[in-house]
């Protein structure tokens, strides 16, 4: 609880990774479905991609590594994959299943 | 050097000399150290706390490199309920608030919730809510969770249909006060249950107990069993997120695994939350709205620390209005919040918040 300001905005800035700015997604979907702590989460994700734990973090590397490997960025970026469609790839590059998209699986045509 | 210009855990600001804040940080140490039995803080970590207070500037961040993912929960409310969800009350849909958090505040995950926050009011809604879960899941990039909570409460009179037990505990009827409380248990399990698998039905990345037992040891349960259950039969990721330090004893004899609940503190609450097979675990410590920031910020830490040393699962500690050292103010302050953030990280080496 506490104002969106305050609360939510603050930590983002203060701690936060940066969701899908950076590489904060990838490494929460880690803990998330695979119960991996921080430091194993986020060497995980790392070896994925091919950087370092501290460029995880970095706007910069990770706004262009993210429009390259094609796994959704911030900002709208016109034939570049959107929601689903960057799950998939994510799925496919961190190697593991997201519940959507083997739904997705299911509902297309054999 | 000059007074140091801080907080009190109501929002107010204060000064304090640097010897009146290296008190407050090392008898709040002593003292969640004393009720939790767990260790103090050491000498370098009372040091760094009394830096990230000293710091002269207004709102302060970890260490590049450093950053943790964010889960929060009810975060769509914030956006579009009222004031009793710190709400905003844009009008947009839930939708578009969770993809605020997602491309516009830069959430690491984001959950939805019915607007009443609670799974038994919630339960009617849940077919729209379902749509909700699955829309989002087609258009975000980021874990979407379900959220809500326990709030075993909600079934008592004159809410429910099982007798407060707080009305029966006062007419010395105990034996009796525990039926209720267990009846009411069983009920809200079974609500969660039904509830949850119907997220897990459309792909839904987790669940959110968020507030879990703020009814006491009966509602702790409840969860418990609940997580376990949807362990074993679905693919849902799971958040387990608390009330409060100390599990309320309204039952007083419910254990799990051989554990008694009540009176457990945040690294014993891990330890079942983890047995259930909960894959985050979210501590709270509550704040004291007459001691000051620093004071709250080493007590919370020092809980926390242990529960992140004793864990096998993340850690995502509540930092939020009232809890983790932040004042217990509906516009926390930013400077104070910072700081709890950071010493969250730094200190208390949490894998989020």
């Amino acid at each position: 609880m506490g104002d969106p300001f305050g609360m939510s905005l603050t930590h983002a800035i203060a701690s936060g990774m940066g969701g899908i700015r950076t590489a904060g997604d990838l490494v929460a979907r880690m803990q998330l479905n695979y119960r991996m702590r921080l430091p194993e989460a986020k060497k995980y994700v790392a070896e994925k991609l091919h950087v370092s734990t501290f460029d995880l973090s970095d706007s910069t590397v990770m706004r262009n590594l993210r429009e390259e490997l094609d796994i959704g960025c911030v900002e709208a970026i016109p034939g570049l994959a959107k929601g689903l469609a960057a799950k998939a790839r994510i799925a496919d590059l961190l190697d593991i299943k997201i519940a959507a998209v083997e739904k997705l699986k299911g509902k297309l045509p054999v | 050097m000059s007074k140091i210009w801080t907080r009190m855990g109501d929002g107010s600001a204060v000064e304090m000399t640097p010897d009146e804040l290296r008190a407050d940080i090392i008898a709040a140490s002593e003292d969640a150290a004393d009720k939790g039995r767990v260790p103090p803080l050491e000498d370098n970590e009372v040091e760094k706390l009394i830096e990230i207070f000293s710091a002269p500037w207004r709102v302060i961040g970890v260490e590049p490199g450093h950053e943790v993912p964010l889960t929060k929960d009810e975060t769509a409310c914030t956006l579009v309920s009222s004031q009793l969800s710190s709400g905003a009350h844009l009008p947009i849909s839930r939708e578009a608030a969770v993809e605020i958090f997602e491309r516009v505040f830069c959430f690491d995950t984001m959950e939805l919730g019915w607007i009443d926050y609670s799974f038994k009011p919630a339960k009617a809604m849940v077919s729209l809510d379902q749509v909700s879960i699955e829309r989002l899941l087609a258009t975000t990039v980021f874990p979407v969770l379900y959220g809500a909570m326990p709030n075993m409460g909600l079934y008592y009179t004159p809410d429910g249909p099982f007798t407060n037990p707080a009305d029966l505990l006062g007419m010395m009827k105990i034996d009796e006060a525990r039926q209720e409380e267990m009846k009411a248990a069983e009920l809200c399990m079974e609500d969660m249950i039904y509830m949850c698998k119907r997220f897990d039905e459309i792909g839904a990345d987790g669940i959110d107990f968020d507030t879990t037992a703020s009814a006491g040891d009966a509602d702790f349960w409840a969860t418990l069993k609940t997580v376990e259950e949807l362990k074993k039969t679905t693919d849902l990721g799971i958040e387990v997120g608390m009330s409060g330090e100390f599990i309320l004893g309204m039952h007083g004899e419910i254990e799990y695994n051989g554990k008694k609940l009540a009176g457990m503190f945040p690294h014993q609450q891990l330890k079942v939350v983890e047995e259930a097979g909960a894959d985050i675990f979210g501590p709270v410590v509550n704040t004291k709205t007459n001691k000051s920031a620093a004071w709250n910020v080493a007590r919370a830490v020092t809980f926390v620390k242990e529960v992140c040393k004793q864990a096998t699962i993340p850690i995502h500690a509540n930092v939020g209005m009232g809890v983790g050292g932040t004042p217990m103010f509906e516009t926390p302050p930013v400077d104070a919040l910072s700081r709890a953030s950071v010493a969250m990280v730094e200190i208390a080496k949490v894998d989020g918040l």
